[in-house]
């Protein structure tokens, strides 16, 4: 079932202006995904750490969420330090296993975490309606945001959709299993869940049409930098300085 | 089909952000306003049919279906998929910000291609269309997973090996993607063929 788990708090980090936290946490994500050095990477993986304590998210649905993340990360340790050119530091079997390889994974493996806590903190602790609208004051083109918070809102829809079909197929006997006929089934399932969503278009958009609709949405929301919106500004200016200094300290 | 944050290099990411903007563009200036709700829609079935787990042998995988997105959308792949990667990190996590612009381009591109290659072929009789529709579903997930492994290769010369294995363990399910679009394409021919007539 798809839902937005995060989305629900009161913290801090909830109650700040959307917009604020997108700007904050695409310049974050791209200072860490630039940076090299281990004890800016480190510094960035225990500041993104902070940001998901103080968003009071249920930790084990945040675990469960960076298992998954990271399993390309595990599959990265399985192949890159056997295959990365450098000096082996000792030997699995033929394969040497490399210095520069190890290290390579280990950078990947915190900057991608660093970016996922800060990510699910930030951005993925407000509804995809509120995301979509502070896009919007963000001058992301109106289309974009259109589509966005359109195929958002019938997501759930199509998913029930294709639940009611799976089951109709599962009541005339339908099991899944690796033959042309499951292939088919499902190739047909899909064929239909197009059609009708296609079907729906046509019937929403009259629907709209009807309503009035003129080519924008328009939000009640009021976006507002508040006090604590400023005092956050601070904070996430000199964390984003200290993570330039220690990765500029590494080069000097 | 994505890759994680944090693994490319910077110039990788800033390609693939401008690349993908250039194709975005391009598609929301062919998708008029009054279409959007379609293409919103058709998305949204897209996104649920890309998480049905198929069997293969003693695992399953998942569909990525970008060949019929592109026969179904044209160049609107590139807003959709943008759009739908935007979701997928939402609701999942899975991909994220700085790797957006890269990840839009691993699956629009092959799918415009295929567009192009594909669309008309798709229109013709069933001799011909099944098996365009076939290789049209195989080739733009081979050429995704070859765009995978050109943006780990780019990044670092010693991702080779990497790029080598992401494209072998993404040879099956090319195989299954070609399968479902041809099934998929004959039934929108006998039920709904103008949804193939863009």
């Amino acid at each position: 079932m798809l839902q937005e788990p995060f989305s629900k708090g009161n913290s801090q980090i909830h109650r700040l202006d959307p917009r604020f936290k997108v700007v904050f946490a695409t310049v974050y994500a791209f200072v860490v995904a630039l940076s090299n050095s281990f004890p800016a990477l480190i510094a960035a993986l225990i500041f993104s750490f902070a940001l998901i304590c103080l968003c009071r998210l249920d930790f084990l649905e945040v675990a469960k969420r960076v298992a998954l993340v990271n399993g390309f990360i595990i599959f990265l340790w399985l192949v890159v330090p056997l295959t990365y050119d450098g000096q082996s530091i000792f030997y699995l079997g033929p394969f040497g296993v490399s210095r520069e390889g190890v290290l390579v994974s280990a950078r990947i493996t915190l900057k991608s975490n660093a970016i996922l806590l800060a990510f699910i903190a930030l951005i993925a602790s407000n509804t995809v309606a509120t995301l979509g609208n502070a896009l919007g004051r963000l001058r992301v083109p109106e289309k974009i945001i259109y589509l966005l918070l359109l195929n958002y809102r019938y997501i759930f829809v199509m998913e029930e959709e294709y639940r009611r079909l799976l089951r109709s197929a599962s009541i005339r006997g339908f099991r899944p299993a690796s033959n042309l006929h499951t292939y088919k089934t499902y190739a047909y399932l899909i064929g239909i869940l197009f059609v009708r969503a296609a079907d729906r278009a046509e019937r929403v958009y009259k629907a709209m049409l009807c309503r009035g609709f003129s080519g924008s949405f328009y939000s009640l929301h009021e976006f507002s930098f508040s006090r604590l919106d400023w005092i956050w500004l601070i904070v996430m200016t000199i964390a984003i300085t200290g993570l330039e200094i220690l990765e500029w300290m590494k080069m000097t | 089909m994505h890759i994680s944050e944090g693994v490319l290099s910077g110039p990788v990411l800033v390609s693939g952000i401008v690349l993908a903007a250039v194709g975005v563009a391009v598609g929301l200036k062919k998708l008029d306003y009054d279409r959007i709700p379609r293409a919103a829609i058709l998305s949204a079935s897209f996104f649920v049919a890309s998480l049905i787990h198929v069997p293969v042998g003693p695992s399953s995988v998942h569909l990525i279906l970008n060949g019929i997105v592109g026969l179904i959308l044209g160049w609107g792949a590139f807003p959709v998929i943008l759009v739908a990667l935007t979701l997928q990190a939402m609701l999942f996590q899975f991909g994220g910000i700085t790797t957006l612009g890269v990840n839009t381009m691993i699956m629009a591109l092959p799918a415009v291609f295929c567009y192009y290659l594909f669309g008309r072929l798709v229109g013709r009789q069933p001799r011909i269309a099944l098996p365009a529709a076939f290789v049209c579903g195989a080739l733009s997930v081979f050429l995704g997973a070859v765009m995978v492994g050109l943006a780990l290769t780019f990044t670092d010369e010693n991702f080779l090996k990497v790029s080598y294995l992401v494209v072998t363990a993404h040879l099956p399910v090319m195989i299954i993607e070609g399968i479902i679009t041809a099934f998929c394409v004959a039934f929108l021919k006998k039920v709904q063929p103008d949804m193939l007539r863009e």
